[in-house]
């Protein structure tokens, strides 16, 4: 297939340029010498000739031979001439041009360096792109050359940054100057490692370019720092925001009913795995809209868990109101039997959910700073899901009947509210709540029986160190918890930084035991 | 006057009692030996390897479980770290055994394999005299009691109660089993130690070692119950019974409930401890799951079942829930996790004082019907 490529392009090439190519040159790339045959190389790309194209793609493919004294190129059964184009006679024994790696490096960047002159944008950015980190000395003609060709500003600004690069190894230190000025500017661990050299004396002679290059490596350097610290930052509020859908479910059932329920995690999980079934069932009813499963999916996960958590709680949490040991055992038993029922069910294996084309990729706001989607997108959700619960809690007429439940059951009841359904509610709400927690858990970890298991201590932790019985409590817990074990673990690694913050939260409950936000008012025990 | 000290011991359990301890004891120094050793494998009367293996780790979690219900039966304080304090013994006895198996290790070197294979030149300092059975044995008692004391120490004192020293308690067994997960811990990380050869110079998988550590195990948890039936119906079981009834009443009476707490809580820890030493010998193995939220949980659930407030209690639920364990694991293993979560839910909903409360009930209704 490749060899009819050629064929077709060499026919194409062969009507419209021909002789544009020296043929001494040519000659030369089957030279003896790989030092002369480089050179060859770069002597034939720097006029970026359409024609250079053809002949280096042939000897980058082993199809570009020595006949006599002149370069011929052959595919199957055809031959030409690699100066010209035109189409010869098969020549009796050619003899083929050995091509190194060495060859072969210098023979790829020639020829993405020709790329530069293609037709096609795309093709073009791409090759801008391919050339920032294997930019050679001997081609700052050839980008001089496209630089002043092109038109398309990120382009412009990508071949910019190539040849300055290249003129880093130029011999007149203005142009050593003026490249390390126009690096500077950059924020690239790649220049940077690019201008590491020139800040030592051993490699760079000129004192003004070896300042410069310092200049530029702590300016670079510095923005590097600032990339990274939003990052991290970032990645402590999405992880906050992963931590605040877990616990959310949580601040209403154990901080607002009093309830421990040791099976919130496994509440997750039936989020996590109603999200498994709606991809499973989009696959197999409507591919076209596979993208949208996921929107689909939250009212169903919503639901699946809320009615879980309705059965939870008429069967065994309602007889145990008011005794929280026992329910915090009872309802691990409950956890037990959703895990095992999830392995019977749909396997002890986890199953693959994945992320929708549009949470895949990301925004790069900063050369090494990526935010990806799915995060962007879970900490939006997060947002979404807390106005939810925040505004069923305050603006409705279920939130008042539970804050009333709360804050007093016999009274509560006394003028009218029905507390006992209000509880299957309030608890069915933090189910679910618990189950769009498991819809966005499914985007970012593993689906698995024992998923909800990893979340429980983190979840409870919130709750605790937020406080109980309110909301803000558990948001700023959440983010606090988030950003802090995110920057403890970029100094400490992953599991001394889970340690570290357990510990400190043990110390911090200490010292204040009602959390963050305390109910104020006097209580008996 | 006070009264000698064997008094006291001796009227800590009712005749009955005592004899259950009797032939309990008698079953398992001379029976079961007897058994195990002069019948053939082939014989109705053979005990096997197994069962004793089975019913000596059994026994083990029996006395942890007596430790349990030492702290939630009669103190209140529901502790989900226990599996943590059984760990630390575990692996304190561990570091011994580990050194016992000299250079008999796969890369036959003196430091433990594990060690090898971490590229470690010599012990850490926590190493230090493990090769020795005297400290080890107090390791076994001090770690988790230093463990337990700081931790209580700030938990009764700033009177955290409740749920939320069950949450932190859980807090505390996680963080120290995602400790002993890593490998620089020292601790032989995520596969624990196991391998181990001798034990005082004996071969640990001889016939004999095994007796030996199974008898040990029955004297322990046999001295455990009478100690603590005579703790329990000592004045510092009153007060501390006082405690679990009305906190704030026995606070204005005068006393501090701080120093009780803290003391059973040690005293559990410490049993918790003991049973984990007498455990690894006869299992082979310590790895840092034994430190899981879940485990510490299922100690509850012995005690639970059996009967929390009674001594007897946690024997018999560490006993049923535990070859029902090894039963279900055998025979229908996909349905254990429903009948240990349906245990949970049974337990606390329909018999909140266990297997003795549902016994006593039917033989209080027996009574009644006899009059």
């Amino acid at each position: 297939m490749k060899k009819i490529l050629i064929a077709l392009l060499l026919s194409l090439g062969s009507l419209s340029a021909l002789a544009a190519l020296d043929p001494g040159r040519v000659r030369q790339l089957a030279a003896e010498d790989s030092s002369d045959k480089v050179a060859a190389i770069q002597q034939i790309t720097e006029n970026a000739d359409p024609d250079a194209v053809r002949v280096l793609t042939a000897m980058s493919e082993d199809s570009l031979y020595l006949a006599g004294d002149k370069a011929v190129i052959i595919t199957d059964d055809s031959a030409f001439d690699a100066a010209t184009g035109e189409a010869i006679k098969m020549p009796a024994n050619p003899e083929s041009i050995t091509v190194n790696n060495r060859i072969r490096g210098e023979l790829a960047s020639a020829l993405a360096a020709l790329k530069l002159f293609d037709a096609d944008r795309e093709v073009r950015l791409a090759s801008a792109e391919e050339l920032q980190s294997k930019v050679s000395a001997g081609m700052a003609p050839l980008l001089k050359k496209a630089l002043d060709k092109e038109s398309d500003a990120e382009i412009k600004a990508l071949l910019k940054l190539a040849y300055a690069q290249a003129n880093l190894g130029n011999a007149d230190p203005v142009a050593r100057l003026a490249a390390v000025k126009a690096l500077a500017e950059t924020s690239s661990p790649v220049i940077k490692s690019v201008l590491l050299p020139l800040t030592d004396k051993a490699n760079e002679p000129d004192d003004k370019v070896r300042y410069e290059a310092i200049a530029a490596v702590k300016a670079i350097d510095g923005r590097l720092a600032l990339a990274e610290n939003v990052g991290q930052a970032f990645s402590g509020l999405s992880l906050g925001s992963i931590l605040l859908l877990g616990a959310l479910g949580l601040a209403i059932t154990y901080g607002v009913m009093g309830i421990i329920n040791m099976a919130h995690g496994e509440l997750l999980m039936v989020g996590a795995y109603a999200t498994y079934g709606m991809q499973t069932l989009f696959r197999a009813y409507f591919p076209d809209a596979i993208d949208w499963y996921l929107p689909a999916a939250i009212p169903v996960a919503f639901f699946a868990a809320a009615l879980v958590g309705v059965i939870m709680e008429r069967t065994v949490i309602r007889w145990l109101y008011g005794r929280t040991l026992e329910t915090l055992l009872a309802t691990w038993g409950l956890s037990l039997v959703l895990i095992q029922s999830a392995r019977v069910l749909f396997g002890a294996q986890n199953v693959e959910v994945a992320n929708p084309s549009w949470m895949s990729g990301g925004i790069e706001v900063l050369p090494n700073l990526i935010l990806p989607w799915n995060r962007i997108i879970i900490v939006g959700f997060a947002i979404f899901v807390l106005l939810l619960v925040w505004l069923l809690m305050n603006k409705t007429r279920l939130g008042m009947f539970v804050r009333a439940v709360t804050q007093n059951r016999p009274m509560a009841g006394c003028v009218g509210v029905p507390t006992s359904r209000i509880d299957t509610m309030a608890f069915a709400l933090g189910a679910g709540i618990a189950g769009l927690g498991g819809v966005a858990l499914s985007q970012i970890s593993n689906v698995g029986p024992d998923m909800g298991q990893g979340y429980i201590v983190d979840s409870f932790m919130v709750v605790v160190v937020g406080g109980v019985g309110q909301l803000a409590g558990a948001v700023w817990a959440a983010l606090g918890l988030g950003i802090f074990s995110k920057l403890l673990e970029g100094w400490a690694g992953a599991v001394i930084a889970k340690i570290s913050i357990l510990v400190c939260i043990i110390i911090f409950i200490q010292k204040r035991p009602q959390g963050i936000f305390a109910l104020k008012g006097r209580f008996v025990e | 006057m006070r009264k000698p000290l064997t008094i006291r011991i001796l009227s800590a359990l009712d005749k009955k009692s005592w004899l259950a301890l009797g032939i309990f004891l008698a079953l398992a120094l001379v029976v079961v030996p007897v058994l195990h050793l002069n019948f053939p494998e082939d014989s109705a009367l053979h005990v096997s390897t197994y069962a004793i293996t089975l019913i000596g780790k059994i026994m083990c979690y029996a006395l942890v479980a007596v430790a349990m219900d030492l702290i939630w039966g009669y103190g209140g304080i529901l502790s989900l770290g226990h599996g943590l304090f059984f760990a630390l013994g575990g692996y304190a006895f561990g570091m011994y055994l580990m050194r016992q198996i000299g250079r008999d290790g796969s890369y036959g070197a003196d430091l433990p394999d594990f060690m090898v294979f971490l590229d470690w030149k010599e012990l850490p300092w926590f190493w230090v005299g493990s090769d020795s059975f005297g400290w080890v044995a107090f390791l076994v008692m001090a770690v988790p009691a230093l463990v337990a004391f700081v931790f209580g120490y700030f938990a009764f004192r700033s009177r955290i109660k409740g749920v939320y020293f069950s949450i932190i308690t859980q807090a505390l067994t996680y963080a120290a089993m995602l400790l002993f997960f890593r490998n620089e811990t020292g601790f032989g990380g995520n596969n624990g130690f196991t391998d181990f050869k001798r034990v005082l110079g004996y071969t640990i998988t001889s016939s004999e070692t095994r007796l030996v550590l199974f008898g040990l195990t029955a004297v322990m948890l046999a001295v455990t119950l009478v100690f603590s039936a005579w703790l329990v119906k000592s004045k510092f079981g009153r007060v501390l019974t006082a405690i679990r009834d009305a906190e704030s009443r026995v606070m204005f009476i005068g006393y501090n409930p701080l120093w009780y707490k803290l003391t059973i809580w040690v005293i559990s820890a410490v049993l918790c401890g003991i049973a984990g030493a007498l455990y690894v010998p006869q299992v082979g193995i310590i790895n840092p799951s034994e430190m899981s939220p879940g485990n510490s949980i299922e100690i509850a659930i012995w005690v639970a079942v059996g009967g929390r407030g009674t001594l007897i209690g946690p024997v018999i639920g560490a006993f049923v829930v535990n070859l029902a364990k090894s039963w279900f694991t055998v025979s229908f293993p996909e349905y254990w996790l429903f009948f240990l979560g349906l245990l949970f839910i049974v337990v606390t909903l329909m018999l909140p004082q266990g297997l003795v409360g549902l016994w006593k009930k039917l033989m209080a209704k027996k009574g009644a019907e006899a009059c």
